[in-house]
């Protein structure tokens, strides 16, 4: 029992990184239907922002992670503007592997300026062990959960309540319509691409700080699993990421707390090839009728 | 109407073939392609394979498939591990034929439930399935694990390689043109209207991803004995989405756009060697500017230009039979 219970808060603090990154990518999905396989990168110049505002700025936690957030954002709507816009009108698979091309273009790019070493990512949390019951659970954590449920309150909140939110469900519903109805649809993908960014880049700096390293090649398996997890719950629908999140977290924090490590991604995978076949649409997703 | 095999286009084919050849043959011995362009040679040969392969899946037939590397890797490792046993051509060709037979049963029983998926969830349960082989070729003892297999023999030259991939693309260009490949076609234009129509749907997505994978498997034995050593790493979704961009960036449908993709890409990766470091970024500007201005691919789906190009041929052919009876 105390096992278990170690590995579910190990699995929920992993869990709560794939769900961040997960939001980007079905909030993406939903609005443009594009699979952006940028988004694990995003996740990690985000790790970057966040390394440089620590140590060479200095700032403390809470400014280091909001100031990550707004220039990921930037750099997020900055790439949107130059390499997904003019393919609006393309197909699908053409802004694919224009998003393929982003992701080498951004870890490349990082490598050059960076260099292609591995940093150590400073201590800027002070890291507490706290035991509960015999379940060892440490104040970075802690932090990781606390701040990912702050921020996917936050986003929840902004895509129900606000106006913006509004247009941004429209949009996902149909363009056209949205469009008609005077919804600005360029400023809502952009601002999905900005929300995305952030929230990815949250999830950058908040790995950083848990696994203390940062490389240019950091974001692309996470991304992988962050986008299973996104699939998992259901594309484009948000609390989908979220529960897809946390279960990728967990399914894989068990498999290798009770079976073997080299097999975790592959359960990992197994698992949502059977949801797929019995679910095509994921856990939340809505079953579409086919229609002539 | 059925046609000999030996008929004027192909007869046509196999020239342009054997001069193709010939040429290469004798840069080879002329020394101006050295051992080191050899190996980017071989590069092209074998990914024009795989995306020729790929392309029927995908350009062809429809169905996204982002596990290729799987496939491939299957081919790969059961050429080496049979070749370690037995370190010549024998070995080669048992090893490959190892490699088809996993692959069918693989692929047949991966295509049977995926293939019921559309689109993007394909495209995801696909890469499922490739990482899925990966990881379990990473867990095998008789595969050696993370270190990978090294010293294969290497046995492949110009001739085995040429023909190899001349095979491939024959068959699958007899493929697309065959009434499979008619029938794959409707279904990547209208899966419904086709199924309307009388086509047995799943039948032919699943004969596509079958043929797809035993060639994949093809060029992952070629790939094994080529490069001496292979890594679980190397086929890895990474390998996958290159494949992928050589379907994309020659052209989605055309048999004759993969071909040229793999050469032009291998060229660019041998022009920019010399920059290191920025050749990725360079070749990552490229991908998004040829997206971003010819979304199509190079060729488009320019494959019946080559049927004109035959009938160029012919009336070329025609005008010199004319002009010289005329003389």
């Amino acid at each position: 029992m105390q096992v278990f219970l170690q590995q579910l808060v190990n699995g929920l603090s992993i869990g709560s990184i794939y769900a961040l990154i997960a939001l980007g990518y079905t909030m993406v999905y939903g609005i443009i239907k594009l699979i952006n396989f940028a988004h694990g990168d995003m996740y990690m110049i985000g790790a970057y922002i966040g390394l440089v505002s620590v140590t060479v700025f200095k700032l403390p936690f809470f400014l280091a992670l909001i100031s990550t957030m707004v220039f990921t954002a930037l750099i997020g709507v900055v790439i949107e503007r130059i390499a997904y816009k003019p393919l609006r009108k393309s197909t699908r698979v053409a802004a694919l592997i224009t998003a393929i091309g982003v992701s080498f273009f951004l870890q490349n790019i990082v490598s050059r300026i960076m260099g292609a070493k591995i940093y150590t990512f400073p201590s800027v949390l002070n890291n507490e062990l706290y035991v509960v019951g015999g379940i060892r659970i440490n104040s970075q954590q802690l932090v990781i959960f606390v701040t990912s449920i702050a921020l996917m309150f936050l986003l929840q909140l902004i895509v129900q309540k606000t106006k913006i939110g509004r247009a941004m469900r429209s949009v996902a519903v149909d363009q056209d319509a949205a469009r008609l109805m005077g919804v600005n649809v360029d400023h809502v993908i952009t601002l999905t691409f900005a929300i995305g960014s952030s929230l990815a880049a949250a999830a950058g700096i908040l790995v950083g700080i848990y696994y203390n390293t940062v490389n240019p090649l950091m974001g692309f398996a996470p991304g992988l699993k962050a986008f299973v997890a996104a699939v998992f719950g259901g594309i484009g629908i948000i609390p989908g990421a979220m529960i897809g999140g946390f279960s990728i977290g967990l399914i894989e924090t068990f498999v290798s707390g009770y079976g073997s490590t080299l097999y975790k991604d592959a359960v990992v995978y197994i698992i949502l090839i059977l949801i797929l076949i019995v679910k095509p649409s994921g856990l939340l997703g809505k079953n579409k009728k086919e229609k002539v | 109407m059925k046609q000999s095999l030996f008929n004027k286009k192909n007869l046509a084919w196999l020239v342009i073939a054997i001069v193709v050849f010939f040429v290469i043959q004798f840069l080879i011995d002329a020394r101006v392609i050295n051992p080191y362009y050899r190996v980017t040679l071989f590069w092209i040969c074998i990914f024009a394979i795989l995306g020729v392969s790929l392309n029927i899946i995908i350009g062809v037939t429809g169905q996204f498939s982002l596990g290729h590397a799987g496939f491939m890797s299957i081919g790969a490792y059961s050429a080496a591990v049979v070749l370690k046993m037995m370190p010549d051509y024998t070995g080669l060709a048992i090893g490959m034929a190892v490699g088809l037979i996993i692959s069918f049963v693989v692929s047949f029983i991966v295509a049977m439930p995926t293939l019921r998926l559309k689109g993007d969830y394909l495209a995801i349960a696909t890469l499922g399935v490739g990482e899925i082989i990966r990881i379990v070729i990473l867990n095998m003892t008789i595969t050696n694990g993370a270190s990978g297999i090294s010293n294969i023999p290497f046995l492949v030259n110009w001739p085995l390689m040429f023909v190899f991939t001349v095979l491939a693309i024959a068959l699958s260009a007899n493929f697309k043109n065959s009434a499979i490949g008619r029938a794959c076609i409707s279904i990547k234009e209208d899966e419904i209207a086709s199924e309307a129509m009388g086509i047995n749907t799943t039948k032919y997505k699943v004969t596509a991803f079958v043929f797809g994978a035993l060639l994949a498997s093809i060029a992952g034995a070629l790939y094994a004995t080529s490069y001496y050593v292979i890594k679980p790493e190397t086929f890895g979704i990474t390998n996958s989405i290159n494949i992928l961009v050589i379907v994309v960036f020659g052209g989605m449908g055309s048999l004759t756009g993969s071909v040229f993709a793999a050469i032009v890409l291998g060229i660019i990766n041998i022009v920019l060697q010399p920059l290191a470091e920025l050749r990725m970024i360079i070749y990552a500007l490229a991908l998004i500017g040829i997206m971003i201005f010819r979304p199509q691919g190079l060729l488009g789906t320019y494959e019946a230009s080559i049927s004109s190009l035959f009938d160029f041929k012919a009336h070329l052919k025609r005008f010199s039979k004319a002009g010289k009876e005329k003389a």
